[in-house]
């Protein structure tokens, strides 16, 4: 039940495009074609959910308070015994977060990018073309940031042990990026139908896209307090 | 300030983390980055080792020489294609028509071949009807020229001409077409002959000519004298007033169209004086103005006036 929930609120109420604004530059720029923003896609929810893991296990061992940190006992073996019981109870520091994730980000995606020319040249000809533009993609850190703030006291899954912390976070990756997947087939449909439309020239092409963007966003609106009615009616 | 008054307060100031053993943490988290670059770095290295895929280097050196348009004149997708293909040796090392002779050249160079010259080609409209046609209908479809043309053969009154939806200046890469009263006109300086206006146009209306050729007969009718008389001021009648001027027997009207034999036209223009409608048109002293002001550019006079524009002006 909480996985339906976490799916509905990822995909729908708190949409990565439409509700979060986060991710507009690979949904405004490939979204002409469906066949593109299908690809697309596909890369992306792909790279988050990988990315969310990645992400999540290297915050757990190396930047969150707790002995659990590497270098909590790293500072015990070398004898640092004031900064051990700093990282025990603050870590490295949230602020550290930002920079480790797109460093795990960037490296990870260009791996893949590596591995899929190789593996498969049709799909790397298909939309290999697209995981480069996916890297910095500020949805995929905007994701990872996120299950940051669920494990912080406070959040969803601030009691729950690692491993199931690690699962919640990939899940929840893969359905943001489902949830980015569809509106962009949602917005691809739409535009391929905008493309034959008579326009004023001043609209056509990505003015009109932006505006349909705003409209869409509206309309998503809709969905807020689903979770809340879904909860009290599913129990 | 020591570590457990750090720790009591309930949430560690920013920098605070400097005065706990030295830098210990601060070298932490340099560490941490250094750490997690220099992994993902050699992961990377040998990834591209071990997953490295053959490219011949020429393909690159290739890609450079070419313009980058992507214009598909050449035929192939865009300029990597073309470049695979050159690599393949599927195809002739001089169709790159806007990079010209020098980049064909060049391309020669890399594959290590020979290429012959050819003559410098301008795209040129074959109509002069445009906004002189009058419509038969008002059209409220797709804004383009393709689709108008499915309806009825679009919106003019004559079924050969140009409908003036600008599909040919969408079409062309280098902005070498731009639309005046409802006709395309071509700015040959930055024509390079891609072929991609001939391609756009569904009226078949552009034809690419020899640079050398410049007496063009402007329009495409093949429809009665007396029915282009009454729908078209500059439309073809097939009077043969042309065949009989010509020297050297280069223009016949054919199927009531009048159509120049290039192989033979020597440009004298006779052709152009005789056409009572003024169908046929010479470029010759528009080449040879734009020849003369390109050898020796104007002198820019001392006072301009304040508003001008003479930055965007498209030649006349």
């Amino acid at each position: 039940m909480e996985l339906l929930y976490i799916i509905v609120g990822l995909v729908f109420v708190n949409n990565f495009v439409l509700a979060q604004f986060l991710g507009l530059c690979p949904f405004i720029g490939v979204s002409k074609k469906t066949s593109d923003a299908f690809g697309m896609g596909l890369a992306v929810t792909f790279v988050m959910a990988m990315a969310s893991f990645f992400t999540f296990a290297i915050n757990e061992f190396f930047i969150r308070a707790g002995s659990q940190n590497v270098f909590y006992s790293l500072a015990g073996t070398t004898g640092f015994a004031d900064a051990q019981k700093f990282i025990l109870k603050n870590g490295l520091g949230e602020v550290l977060t930002t920079g480790v994730f797109i460093l795990v980000i960037a490296g990870f995606v260009q791996f893949i990018e590596l591995v899929i020319r190789k593996v498969s040249r049709p799909l790397y000809d298909a939309l290999g073309i697209y995981l480069p533009l996916i890297t910095t993609n500020c949805t995929v850190l905007g994701v990872a940031l996120l299950n940051m703030k669920q494990i912080q006291p406070g959040g969803s899954w601030a009691e729950m042990s690692f491993g199931e912390g690690l699962v919640w976070a990939t899940l929840s990756g893969l359905f943001a990026g489902v949830g980015f997947s569809m509106v962009m087939l949602l917005m691809s449909g739409i535009r391929e139908r905008l493309a034959v439309s008579r326009l004023p020239r001043a609209f056509q092409g990505v003015p009109i896209a932006f505006i349909c963007t705003g409209i869409m966003a509206l309309a998503f609106l809709g969905f807020t307090g689903m979770v809340g009615g879904l909860k009290a009616n599913l129990g | 300030m020591n570590l457990s008054s750090i720790l009591m307060a309930e949430q560690a100031g920013f920098f605070d983390f400097l005065k706990i053993n030295g830098p210990a943490i601060l070298i932490s988290s340099v560490a941490l980055m250094v750490v997690i670059g220099g992994v993902f770095g050699a992961i990377l290295a040998y990834a591209a080792k071990k997953f490295h895929v053959e490219q011949d280097p020429r393909v690159e050196q290739i890609l450079s020489a070419l313009p980058g348009a992507n214009c598909g004149g050449c035929g192939m997708p865009g300029c990597g294609g073309y470049a695979e293909a050159v690599i393949r040796g599927e195809v002739a090392l001089n169709l790159c028509a806007p990079g010209g002779s020098k980049v064909a050249a060049m391309v020669a160079r890399i594959m290590g071949k020979e290429i012959v010259e050819h003559e410098k080609r301008y795209s040129v409209l074959l109509c002069k009807g445009g906004n002189k046609v009058a419509r038969k209908f008002d059209y409220a479809g797709v804004d383009d020229c393709r689709a108008a043309a499915l309806l009825q053969t679009g919106d003019r009154v004559c079924e050969y001409g140009c409908l003036g939806l600008d599909t040919c200046a969408a079409a062309c890469p280098f902005n070498a077409i731009v639309m005046r009263d409802n006709l395309p006109f071509i700015i040959e300086e930055r024509c390079t002959s891609c072929g991609a206006c001939v391609k756009a146009c569904p009226k078949n209306l552009f034809m690419l000519l020899g640079e050398k050729k410049t007496v063009v007969v402007g329009c495409q009718s093949h429809d009665p004298g007396k029915v282009v008389n009454k729908i078209c001021p500059v439309g073809c009648i097939a009077c043969k007033a042309c065949e009989k001027a010509c020297p050297v027997d280069a223009i016949h009207v054919i199927d009531n169209l009048a159509i120049i034999d290039y192989a033979k036209c020597k440009n004298c223009g006779e052709c152009v004086k005789a056409c009572p409608k003024s169908v046929i048109y010479n470029m010759r002293k528009t080449r040879k103005e734009r020849a003369e002001r390109k050898a020796a550019p104007p002198v820019v006079e001392e006072k301009h006036e304040a508003a001008c524009k003479c930055h965007d002006a498209v030649p006349e």
